[in-house]
């Protein structure tokens, strides 16, 4: 018997890529690209011995044999795309294909003066300036392989900037379509977000999978928050349940920045999500949400790192999860305050609510605090429901099965309703309640 | 005509522990019957098993709700019947809107009735002069079912959604418990309004002063799971002097 270096498929993709990858021609694109890649074959996949994966096994993953998707399909029309964007969606919209940015389905009107929404591919063409500074100089891949493993193989995503001082009305949806079936296939993402000083935008990326058979989104976002500039950002996660999905977001925040970010996951079979940022400066804000909604057999791993580097930064992070049938959920959050950042402020905070006996919820909240003078807090509860509150709604006429669907969403609301884009937190609402029975009577008493 | 509540030899526990051994009461539409009882002595219990909260075990008797049996009906078709329970403590519901709340569990009654169910204008309309009746103010519909509601107000909410749903037969568990003088007159005033011939009140309370706004027709002392006396309005003022002493099993002789 022979067991093929997992590593190995992975290699040759790299040997094949090296010469047509965007941004082949750049020197300083391949000296990281080959970084990456050295990086990936010296450290391998994670196993479940790393304190960071010891909950979550990637070998589904790694003895899975991908293929490139075959591009974009011509049959998808922008009517379909309806049902993975959402309804009132009023915006700028960048459309990817299985991994292919795919103009025919994007909107992008004309732009203000020095704002970009467009692949990152393209502007590697024709204004590598834009992306060297910044790529891959804050997601650090030295101790994430998957990471790694984008840096090496990236082949498309999104470049938004937002030029200082421009304040964007309208939202920015990124959506990633995968359309599943025949051989597996793998798509390596890679979206980087230029928030220059004291611009302000909502940027909202979507990945949905459609049709059945297995598939692999490794995507990572990186983020660079301007002095004084507002990014709110939000990942809506509803790929296929037979999909592989890892993600991760690095979010790199100036003077007096303000961040928000919501992760949302719906979907996926086998999911890693990483929402790392880090304070460079002082002042800066931010607030990190997440819900996971899950059933089956999927299994959902969040990760969370704040650093606070500098002094007088605040953090606020609420993560929440609904948990039913054999679903895993697992929600590893470190806060780590460094020596010098005094006058931290920092809440974090996990609840999730079981529905089911053989649903399963690891919860680690952490603080790591190297200053003295600081507010921190942290909090985790797992939970099943509250039989006297059902008893409650009960008693008022509403049937049982319907007051066990309000009162899971009521546990979901408080960060459904921290959507600020309103056909976003409608959308959301509905899906939410679709997934949920008795689905008529919630929808009157919501 | 039969009685609208007909409770006979009711026994019920709670967890291992039986609390009613005994309850025999009948209650006709237009009647209010005080029951009146020490902590501890099962009153809470009674309310609770009347309107079917789960883990209340019913291990002996029969309870007739317009002539139906009521303890195999479920909570919920309990309340589309006309049962309506005042939480002695209302459950916070975050994430579930007050007012939408009322609207969806009063349509469902409705439904159930094959009445026809009233849009948001029409529902906003019944609420008006209920919400003026009880001194709040419309922010009180905007808020979560009782999230962050203080004692009084969730007192006043549960007294809202009984004038907005209307039962025929209507259970205050310890509605007057924790609230002030003022707030006691509303609450009192609000079940006023809703006595009529075709209903009746259960009021279920330790103290007396409740019973100067709300005149029973009957009041009841319970007492270890029983109701060791009944009498009108007069044995509520005897209570309030003497106290429930009198009824307390002897305490055993110690060797």
């Amino acid at each position: 018997m022979t067991d093929v270096d997992p590593r190995q498929p992975y290699a040759d993709a790299f040997a094949q890529s090296e010469g047509d990858a965007p941004g082949a021609d750049l020197p300083w694109l391949r000296d990281l690209r080959g970084r990456a890649m050295a990086r990936f074959q010296e450290r391998g996949f994670p196993t479940l011995k790393d304190e960071e994966w010891k909950y979550t096994n990637v070998a589904a993953i790694t003895r899975t044999s991908f293929r490139r998707p075959v591009g974009a399909r011509n049959g998808v029309s922008s009517g379909d795309l309806e049902r993975a964007a959402f309804h009132g969606f009023k915006g700028i919209q960048l459309v990817f294909m299985n991994g292919q940015y795919t103009p025919r389905l994007s909107e992008v009107r004309t732009l203000p003066e020095g704002m970009e929404v467009r692949s990152l591919a393209e502007v590697l063409q024709d204004e590598p300036g834009a992306v060297e500074p910044h790529l891959g100089r804050y997601a650090s891949f030295d101790r994430q392989p998957f990471a790694a493993l984008n840096t090496a193989l990236w082949e498309e995503g999104a470049f938004v900037r937002i030029p200082a001082g421009l304040e964007v009305p309208q939202p920015i949806h990124l959506l990633f379509v995968t359309i599943a079936g025949g051989e597996p296939t793998i798509a390596h993402l890679r979206n980087l977000i230029v928030m220059e000083r004291g611009a302000q935008a909502t940027i909202v990326e979507s990945y949905v999978g459609w049709g059945d058979g297995a598939y692999f989104t490794n995507v990572v976002s990186e983020a660079v928050v301007g002095e004084n500039a507002r990014l709110d950002h939000y990942k809506l996660q509803r790929e296929s349940e037979q999909a592989f999905h890892v993600g991760a977001l690095q979010i790199h925040q100036e003077r007096s920045s303000v961040v928000s970010d919501n992760s949302i996951a719906f979907g996926g079979g086998l999911v890693r999500n990483d929402v790392n940022a880090w304070f460079n400066a002082e002042g800066g804000e931010l607030a990190l949400d997440g819900l996971y909604v899950l059933g089956g057999r999927q299994h959902v791993d969040n990760h969370t790192r704040i650093d606070h580097a500098k002094p007088h930064c605040t953090s606020l992070e609420l993560y929440k999860g609904i948990l039913d049938g054999h679903a895993r959920a697992i929600f590893y959050g470190n806060v780590t305050v460094h020596k010098d950042a005094q006058k931290t402020n920092a809440m974090q905070t996990n609840k999730n609510l079981l529905l089911s006996k053989d649903a399963l919820v690891d919860s680690i909240p952490g603080l790591q605090i190297l200053a003295n003078d600081v507010k921190c807090r942290h909090g985790s509860t797992i939970g099943h429901m509250d039989e006297e509150a059902v008893f409650y709604l009960r008693s008022r006429g509403i049937d049982e099965r319907a007051a066990r669907s309000l009162l899971t969403y009521g546990f979901a609301s408080e960060v459904v309703n921290k959507v600020r884009v309103l056909p976003l937190r409608a959308a959301l609402g509905a899906w939410l309640v679709s997934r949920l029975p008795g689905a008529e009577v919630i929808r009157e008493a919501l | 005509m039969a009685a609208m509540l007909e409770i006979q030899n009711l026994h019920a526990s709670v967890g291992d522990k039986p609390i009613l051994k005994g309850i025999d009461l009948t209650a006709n539409a237009g009647e209010v019957h005080a029951i009146m009882g020490p902590n501890g002595s099962g009153k809470s219990t009674l309310a609770n098993v009347l309107a079917g909260r789960p883990n209340y075990v019913v291990t002996g008797g029969t309870v007739r709700y317009d002539g139906r049996d009521l303890l195999t009906m479920k909570p919920e078709d309990r309340a589309r019947e006309g049962v309506f329970l005042a939480f002695q403590y209302p459950v916070e519901i975050p994430g579930v809107n007050n007012a939408y709340f009322l609207k969806s569990a009063l349509n469902a009654i409705r439904r159930h009735h094959g009445e026809p169910e009233l849009d948001a204008i029409e529902f906003l309309q019944l609420i008006d002069d209920k919400l003026k009746a009880l001194g709040l103010d419309e922010s009180f519909t905007k808020r979560g079912l009782n999230e962050g509601f203080s004692g009084g107000e969730k007192k006043r909410n549960e007294i809202f959604q009984l004038l907005t749903i209307q039962p025929r037969l209507a259970i205050l568990d310890e509605t007057d418990s924790g609230l002030d003088i003022d707030a006691l007159r509303i609450v009192a005033g609000g079940v006023n309004s809703l006595r009529g011939p075709d209903r009746a009140i259960l009021l279920v309370t330790h103290y007396q002063r409740i019973l100067n706004y709300i005149k029973p027709d009957f009041v009841h002392v319970l007492v270890d799971g029983r109701l060791v006396e009944s009498g009108g309005e007069e044995l509520a003022h005897e209570l309030e002097k003497t106290g429930y002493a009198r009824f307390e099993p002897p305490v055993a002789n110690v060797p």
